[in-house]
Order: C-alpha cells, then sequence, then structure tokens
C-alpha cells in the first residue's frame, strides 16, 4: 500500500477490532436505515402512502416499481429534500426530522439524472463536495474516490463535456467522496448503454459490502444482479417486500419445461401432461414447442420426462421465473 | 455550534464556488467590461455626468449614475444564482449536502455582492484623476462606495428572490428588472409630486423616506447617516428573508 492509498479508510476496521463485541459473520447488521408509516401528498395525489421499512448494514434495497410509484418521493424524503406529510424516518439513529444536518453527513445520495454543475471540471466539482462536506483529508478523499469511480482519465474535463456513463459515475464519486454508511441511489444506471450500465453495476455490487444501499430502478435484471432485497412500489405502497431469488421463485412461469417433440404428436403429449396432478398447464405453443407449467413451481423435469414415454424429445429447457412478469401481475392487480 | 451560525452551515463552500464561477466563464467578465464603459459613458457625457464641463474634483458624475446602471446588470449577475440551480437538479444535490437553505442562500449573496464590489472598486482610475487633477473630499469618496455597495446588496437581494421564484433566468432577469426600476422610480422628483397631490403630504413623505435614490444621495454626500444606513440594511435583509422563504417553496418544484 502507497501513501497515497486513502489512509482515512483505516479507522472503521481499527474500530471494529477494538470493540468489545466481535461482529459475527452472519449476524444482520444495525439497523441503518428506520423508516415508520411514511407518507407524502402533491396536493390530492398521494405519492407515497404509509410505507415503513428497516434496511441494515450490508444490505442493497432495490425499490421497484413502475413510474409513478412513489420510489423518488420515498428516497427525497430520507435524505431530508422533502418533508414528510406524516411518519418518520431516522438514518443511522438520527430522525432526519430533527437534523437534516447530522443525517446529510451520514448519507451520500445520487439525485435522480445525476444532476452536477456541468461547467465544472470533474476534480472543481469533487473539491466543492468535499468542502461543503468539511473533509479534513481533502485531497485524499478526491483521489480515493476518483480512483473507486474510474474518473481519473476525467480529472480535468468540465463536467458537461462527459458523457452519460462518466456524469453517472462523477455522480456516484460525488455521492461516496466521505464514505458513507448510507447510499441513496436515485435510478443510478437509468438512461446508460449496456456497458455504461454492467461498468456502474459493478460499481455498485463493490461498494455494498459495509454500508447501506438504497436504489431505485425499473430494470428487473439490475435488482437480481446488485440488491439482496427487492421492495416493489406501486401508488405509494409497498406490495412485496422479499428476495430477488424468492421473487424469481414465485414468478408465474418459474420451472417451467419446454421441449420440442421430435417423434409422435405433440398434442397427445400435452394432452398426457395435462392429466398428471402436479400440473397446472401443458400447451402447445405456436412454434410447435410443449410448455408444461408446474401448479407449485418446484422443478418437475424428471415427472416431465417420465410422461413423455415412448415419444422423442429435444431441446428440453427448465425456465427459470421472470421477474418482468411477476412485477406486471403485482402491480397490474393495484391498478386494477 | 452557536444556533445562529449553524443555521448558515456551509456557507462559506457556496460562496466560494459561485465566486470563482463569475470568472469560470466569460459572463463575469463582459460584465464588467460593461460596467466600466457604461459607467465611464455616463460620467464624462455632456447630456448625464459632464465631469469634463464641470471641472470640479469630485465623482458625483460618476456616482449618481450607477444605481441607474445597477437596475439592469445586478439583475443579471443575480438571475443564474437560482433558477440555474433549479432547472438543472443541482438544487437537490445542494441542499442535501451539510448546507442549510439558509447558507447556501448567503452564500450565493456573497458571492455575486463580492463579485459587484470587484466591478466598482475597478473604477479605480476615475479616483485617481481626480486625486492627480485636484483636492477631492475623501469622506465623501469613501461614503459614496460605500453606498455604492450598499445599494448594490438590496437590488441584489431583489434578483436573488427573483430567480429563486422562476427557473427561467429570462423571466427571473426581467422581473428583477422590473422591480429593481419601480423601486428606484419611488424616488424621482415626478412620483413624489404625483403622490404628494393625490394623497397629500404625509403619505408623500413616507413615500420618499422609502426612496433608493434619496438614501443614496444622501450617503454620497458623505453623511454616513444611521437611517439611510438602516435603510439599505433593512431592505437587503427583508428582501434576502424573502426569498429564502419563496425558495423554501420552490425549491421542490
Amino acid at each position: 500500500m502507497t501513501e497515497t492509498d486513502h489512509p482515512d479508510s483505516v479507522p472503521p476496521a481499527a474500530a471494529a477490532e477494538t470493540g468489545t463485541v466481535p461482529p459475527e459473520a452472519d449476524a444482520p447488521g444495525e439497523v441503518l436505515i428506520s423508516v415508520a408509516d411514511l407518507t407524502k401528498h402533491y396536493g390530492a395525489i398521494r405519492a407515497v402512502d404509509g410505507i415503513s421499512f428497516e434496511v441494515r448494514r450490508g444490505d442493497v434495497l432495490g425499490f421497484l416499481g413502475p413510474n409513478g410509484a412513489g420510489k423518488t418521493t420515498a428516497m427525497k424524503m430520507i435524505t431530508g429534500f422533502l418533508e414528510p406529510d406524516r411518519g418518520s424516518i431516522a438514518v443511522a439513529g438520527i430522525d432526519v426530522a430533527a437534523d437534516r444536518l447530522a443525517v446529510s453527513r451520514r448519507i451520500g445520495y445520487l439525485p435522480e439524472d445525476a444532476p452536477a454543475y456541468g461547467e465544472m471540471t470533474v476534480e472543481a466539482f469533487l473539491r466543492f463536495i468535499a468542502e461543503a462536506r468539511e473533509l479534513e483529508a481533502e485531497e485524499q478523499a478526491i483521489e480515493a474516490v476518483l480512483e473507486t469511480a474510474h474518473l481519473r482519465s476525467v480529472r480535468g474535463q468540465t463536467i458537461e463535456t462527459l458523457s452519460k456513463g462518466y456524469k453517472r459515475r462523477v455522480g456516484l464519486a460525488q455521492a461516496l467522496i466521505h464514505d458513507p454508511d448510507v447510499l441513496i441511489l436515485d435510478e443510478p444506471t437509468d438512461g446508460l448503454d449496456p456497458n455504461q450500465k454492467a461498468v456502474v453495476q459493478d460499481l455498485i455490487s463493490s461498494l455494498s459490502s459495509d454500508r447501506c444501499i438504497v436504489l431505485s430502478t425499473h430494470i428487473l435484471d439490475e435488482a437480481e444482479r446488485v440488491c439482496n432485497r427487492a421492495v416493489i412500489l406501486s401508488e405509494g405502497r409497498i406490495l412485496v417486500d422479499s428476495t430477488p431469488e424468492d421473487l424469481v421463485s414465485q414468478a408465474p412461469g418459474h420451472n417451467a419445461v419446454r421441449f420440442r417433440v421430435t417423434e409422435g404428436d405433440a398434442e397427445e403429449v400435452a394432452a398426457r401432461l395435462a392429466e398428471a396432478e402436479w400440473c397446472a398447464s401443458a400447451r402447445v405453443l405456436p412454434g410447435g414447442e410443449v410448455e408444461v407449467e408446474p401448479r407449485d413451481g418446484e422443478n418437475r423435469l424428471n415427472d416431465v420426462l417420465a410422461a413423455v414415454g415412448e415419444h422423442r424429445v429435444a431441446d428440453v429447457r427448465v425456465r427459470e421465473g421472470r421477474l418482468d412478469e411477476l412485477f406486471r401481475d403485482v402491480t397490474r392487480g393495484v391498478a386494477a | 455550534m452557536s444556533g445562529l451560525a449553524r443555521r448558515f452551515t456551509g456557507f462559506r463552500a457556496v460562496l466560494r464556488r459561485e465566486f470563482h464561477g463569475y470568472f469560470a466563464s466569460p459572463l463575469g467578465y463582459i460584465f464588467i467590461v460593461i460596467f466600466l464603459i457604461a459607467s465611464g459613458y455616463l460620467m464624462v457625457s455632456r447630456d448625464f455626468g459632464r465631469f469634463l464641463e464641470l471641472r470640479e474634483a469630485n465623482l458625483d458624475a460618476l456616482f449618481s449614475y450607477l444605481p441607474w446602471i445597477f437596475v439592469v446588470l445586478v439583475p443579471a449577475v443575480a438571475m443564474r444564482l437560482w433558477a440555474e440551480e433549479r432547472r438543472s437538479g443541482t438544487v437537490e444535490l445542494l441542499l442535501t449536502l451539510p448546507i442549510t437553505l439558509e447558507g447556501s442562500y448567503l452564500g450565493k449573496f456573497l458571492a455575486g455582492w463580492a463579485f459587484l464590489a470587484v466591478s466598482v472598486f475597478l473604477t479605480w482610475p476615475a479616483v485617481f484623476q481626480v486625486a492627480r487633477l485636484g483636492d477631492p473630499d475623501w469622506g465623501a469618496i469613501f461614503a459614496s462606495y460605500v453606498a455604492t455597495l450598499l445599494a448594490a446588496a438590496v437590488l441584489l437581494a431583489i434578483g436573488l428572490l427573483f430567480s429563486a421564484l422562476s427557473k427561467n433566468q429570462v423571466v427571473a432577469f426581467i422581473l428583477a428588472v422590473a422591480a429593481s426600476v419601480g423601486f428606484l422610480l419611488i424616488g424621482v422628483p415626478q412620483t413624489q409630486e404625483f403622490v404628494g397631490k393625490w394623497f397629500g403630504g404625509y403619505v408623500e413623505r413616507v413615500v420618499s423616506s422609502l426612496s433608493l435614490l434619496d438614501h443614496f444621495e444622501a450617503l454620497t454626500r458623505g453623511l454616513l447617516q444611521l437611517n439611510s444606513l438602516l435603510f439599505f440594511v433593512l431592505f437587503t435583509v427583508g428582501w434576502l428573508v424573502c426569498g429564502m422563504l419563496v425558495l423554501g417553496q420552490t425549491k421542490t418544484n
């Protein structure tokens, strides 16, 4: 480790060593965000409607939901930019309504579309943020975060000349400069191309171990890749609070089996499968393939193959549930 | 940290950023050049200041026209400060840093004021000239600079209010010019005569006591009267407080 390698990041580890209780690997982390009965109206519209949840250290919570579901409003209230009509928010044990300044020192926030002062250079912008945050080792913090967000090559460029992907990373760098416990990221990958998305997602994943992250997205793959908890919001309410894996297994069509009948009659095979007691549906798809959906979402590949009997099949695949199908099911239920 | 200092947390970082901002773009330099040409022209013009014809070693020819130049140029300095912040969404970033709304407002005001002060002090060659040519009243010149800075402050506070009100810089500029002109026109003799004729002498005296021009002239004569100083301080603070209240409402739109 060279001397410039941000020595400021050492204290947390040292503090953990001297702590009276050794941290256990499996123990849930401390609660860093606690939201109770949070409500916000815009005129007659209820943007957020009595939501409650907790986020612990180590959690990466994905806020999923259609546009207008209240994700952004909820995040603005957690950061103290908006005042809730009702309910309370505590960040690291500090009440946001009582002491927004103290909370803002614990939070790194990337607002929607990563706003930044376009006429400033990346370095000057980060220096402003460091000054506003009254960081002691300003230069080290700036160097460290330029490194983390892979911005060294553009440090002298004005922000308005950067590509979207770089701009987003400047926004992330700004949110990370004080090494906060809590990161709030509003649609961190929205509008980026697939390569830029992957870079930002990897960056977020690399940050998740020792803090808590709340991010909003409407890309469900992203939730699966990055988050260990997923909350689906619609019309200001929490519909589902689960893990992405659980959501996948609940998704319609999870463990459905598809295959092609190479010798024999596809219709006959489908009809035979449909009689099985575990089978929810079996049908011949327009392309000629047979699709069998199990009733309980369990993997029934062996049962399927047994039922096929003397027919010959090929291209057998077990499908994973798709989050977006569940998402559509769940959010449509509310809209109806 | 005391309560008052806490209320203005973060103003230094904002002040520094905004002040450098004027010099990071051509806008600041263009402003200074226009200001110096306009004030120089009005000072020596035969229709206005008649500095060369008067042959007096004082700078009334310069200072008496500065409020009218400010009416247009100060809103140009102020218009960007909040309108741009709200248009681009950076207001959300700014107000979720450990910076209070009041702190950032004060920081922007002080940055604009410092920039105006730099512009005003670039009129020093005029002072140099009168000192070379005659024996000027140094007290009056000092008082005139104080009056000019105070006038700039109150007009800047007006401009900042309209910048907080509208996301559109042009709209903010036009409204601020209109309000500043109104504020100045209270003081011209025609307005006061009109008010006196229709509402009587008492109302006329009240209106004339609200005249920026009267208080400005009183100060430039070299008398740093308390009531004129208070006029500028109270109105500046008043417009600033109004602007902070407005921004509290408009920041989230």
